[in-house]
This record gives structure tokens, sequence and C-alpha cells, in this order.
């Protein structure tokens, strides 16, 4: 039974993490396979020949891509346990625009630039930080005054968000900026804690301390090839 | 309860023709309001405060935002008239993905060809060929990316095929020579009432583009 679903997947994604969390909500038994990014597997080529980008999963033999993409099939395959959106079609565009506002602002507009800008202090990370602080408080409006993002339940915007808001703090000890702090955002933080003390969601996470290290280690080669590029 | 609709939209922007399209497919009736972006409307920026962009699709006072989340609203409210999405799990994952890549690759090197010039426009206008020669791979035989029928992911592609005459034009080429089979299905798709009136006049467009590098101080 478990060769009937596999996960494709990376143990620092937060993408990855998603998949994990959505399958083990559904109560789903599913196979593994950690991907080497830099030597990736010929399933994940075969599977995703596209974007050769992880997560993927593969459904009896079927693949799918994309995180959302692929939240959105667990759920309709399985709709009876634990639905991630709700069945009010309104609800249901709402949601979508908040998940593709994770990734679109929160992730790709924003924190890649203040991610790539890892040795800049200056003026382009300010600015990076300062949009990215905009965005976050539009996330928290959304949530104020709820239990979460889904309402009463966690659902499919709480699951989008909270691997990469928790990637986020990860981030801001390795960098030591400011992205994400109680004080500036004291909603998003109770829900996060919230979610922390939840076994499921919890189990989903990658041990703290090798993530720091991971990330750290990251920033450091950034570091050098930055330095080698400009010494060139 | 009546079913007051209203799109917030451009007449030249691809996304907003999304909209249209589903919505003439279904044969739903709604009243268009043209924005004009460089002076939004209290309307849009009170129903899209976020993004301040269009389309925005008003349905009963309530706003739907994204273009990709509209029609798939539209499809899910409007169920039993022209089904844009397949009914199986797998097949509409499927849908949703080559959408998905739609925006990410197709419309994003498209846009970005229009902001540049050189040999950084050219490298641009190679990629988005690029992408176009991955759909109509994807498209294979089939009249349709729905298969026999329009459904979502031509309804996503289809309001490209408007600026296609300005590509051609900017970077003296043509697309027929690249990609033949994908330009035979923008023109089956725009046999469609839907399509063709929602698709603008395509000097028109090329015209808007000459205007638009002009005022951002590209050409």
């Amino acid at each position: 039974m478990a060769k009937e679903i596999k996960l494709l997947g990376t143990w620092a994604s937060p993408f990855s993490h998603r998949i994990e969390l959505a399958l083990k909500l559904k109560g789903l038994q599913f196979h593994y396979l950690e991907e080497d990014l830099s030597n990736k597997s010929q399933l994940l080529l075969q599977s995703n020949p596209v974007h050769r980008k992880i997560p993927v999963l593969i459904h009896n033999g079927n693949p799918i891509s994309e995180s959302l993409v692929i939240m959105e099939y667990i759920d309709e395959t399985w709709q009876h346990q634990n639905p991630l959106l709700p069945k009010d079609p309104y609800a249901r565009a709402v949601a979508r625009f908040w998940a593709k506002f994770i990734d679109e602002k929160v992730i790709n507009d924003v924190l890649w630039t203040a991610f790539k800008a890892y040795n800049d202090k200056g003026k382009e990370q300010e600015d990076a930080i300062e949009e990215f602080s905009q965005q976050l408080k539009f996330l928290e409006g959304e949530l104020k005054g709820k239990e979460y993002f889904g309402g009463e339940r966690f659902g499919f915007v709480d699951i989008a968000a909270f691997f990469i808001l928790q990637f986020l703090t990860v981030l801001q000890e390795v960098k030591e900026a400011e992205l994400m702090t109680e004080e500036k955002y004291p909603v998003l933080f109770e829900w996060m804690e919230k979610l922390q003390g939840n076994e499921v969601v919890a189990g989903c996470l990658p041990p703290r301390e090798k993530h720091v290290a991971y990330v750290r280690a990251r920033r450091a080669a950034a570091e050098e090839a930055a330095s080698k590029t400009k010494a060139a | 309860m009546a079913n007051e609709l209203i799109l917030l939209d451009t007449w030249v922007s691809p996304f907003g023709m999304r909209v249209r399209i589903a919505l003439r497919e279904k044969g739903i009736k709604f009243e268009y309001k043209e924005e004009d972006l460089t002076n939004k409307s209290d309307l849009l920026l009170k129903m899209n405060p976020i993004h301040k962009k269009i389309p925005v699709l008003i349905h009963n006072g309530k706003p739907v935002r994204e273009s990709g989340i509209i029609v798939q609203y539209v499809d899910e409210v409007w169920h039993d008239k022209a089904p844009l999405l397949p009914s199986e799990p797998y097949p509409r994952a499927q849908a949703r993905f080559w959408a998905d890549f739609v925006d990410k690759k197709v419309f994003d090197a498209g846009r970005k060809v229009w902001v540049t010039k050189g040999e950084e426009q050219k490298s641009l206008m190679e990629e988005f060929i690029g992408h176009l020669k991955t759909l109509e791979a994807e498209l294979g035989d089939e009249p349709y990316f729905g298969g026999e029928k329009m459904g979502y992911v031509d309804v996503t592609m289809v309001p490209i095929y408007s600026w296609f005459h300005a590509y051609e034009v900017s970077g003296n080429f043509s697309f027929e020579s690249h990609c033949p089979k994908l330009v035979a299905w923008a023109k089956r798709c725009m046999q469609h009432d839907s399509v063709s009136k929602a698709l603008p006049d395509p000097e028109k467009v090329y015209e808007y583009v000459l205007q638009l590098r002009k005022r951002l101080g590209i050409e």
C-alpha cells in the first residue's frame, strides 16, 4: 500500500514539508524519497521534466508537481479526512488567493531578494526587508480575529504559510536580521506557537539546529562565491 | 437572489481576457468596467487593496481576485455550464500544473520582453519561444489542451495570442515558423465567440506596446 504514494522531497524544503503534512493529515502512508539536488535522481527528472524540482508526488505511478497543485490534488483525491480547503466556492477563492500571496509576495518577490542580498547590508537589503514587512502585515491582517487562516481548524493557507514562516525564523537567526519578531507580528507568532504545539505539524519540521547549521553553511558558501566574483 | 457580476478590467490585459472568455463560454451576463490604471478607481482600490490590480470579479458585492482563481471560482459556481476543469483529480492537477506553467514561465518571459531591449530582450524572446515550444509538445495532436473542447489551460493561454503580432513585429520573426501547431491551436480557439470577442485587435495591442515602451523610456 505504501508503494502507491511516493513523495520526492528534501529535508530542508518548506515546500516539501507542506506535502508531508498534507499526507499525514489525511492519514496516508507514503514512501518518502530524499533527493540530492546536486545529483537529481532519474525518477525526479522523469517525473518533473519541466521544472526538475521537488516536491513531486507520485500516486499510482502518476506524478504531480508544484506544491499547491499537489495539495489540491491530495485534498480532492482523499476528500473525506481533514478537508484542507473549505467547500464554499468563495471561501475557496479566498484561500487560494492567500496561498498564492505567500508564494508570490512573501517568497518570490521579497524573501528571495532579501536572501540573495546576503552580504549587502546596505540599502538594497533594507528596502527588501521593508517591502517584506509590508507583506507580512497583510498576512497578519488576514489572520487577525481567527484561530487559524482556515477558521476554526487549520487548513490550506495555514499549511502553505507555516513552513515558510518557520524558515524565516531560521533565516533570521542566521542573518542576525530582524525579519520576523514577536513585537512586530504578535498575531502571527501566536498562531505559529499553536501550530508548533500540534504533534503532527511539529513532526514535519526539520530539527532546528540542523536547519540553522545548514542555512548558515549555505550563507558562508554564498559569501565566499560573492567575494571570489568581486576579486576576479 | 440576483447574480450581480461586475468585472474590473482593462481591454489589453491577457489576465482580464481569461475571465471574459470563461464568463462568455458559460453564457454568464456581467457588467464590464474599464479601469484606467494610471488613475485607479475607488472601487478597484477598495476591492483589491493588497495588489491594486485587475482583473477583479465582484460577485454580489464580494471581490474575487487573481485571474486563475477567478476562472476556477466561475467554473465552480457555474459548474453545470461548459465545465473548464476536468472532473477527475489527476487531470485536474495536470490542468492546474500547465496553467501555472503558463503564468510562471510563458507570461512572465513574455512580459519581460517589453521592458528590456537589445541583447537582453533578444535572449528573453528566445526564452519565451522556448516555453511556447514546451507547451506545443504538451498539446500534441489534441485540438485543445482540454482535449476535445476548450478547457482551463486553453482559457489561460489563448489571450497572449492577441499579443503575438506585437512580438513578431518587434522581434522580426514569425511564430508560425517556430511553433506552427500552437498557432493553429490559437486560431482554432479564435473560432469561438467567447475568445474572438475577448481578444483585442492585434494592431491596437502593438500600438499600446509602443506607447508603453515610450512611457517607460525604453524606446
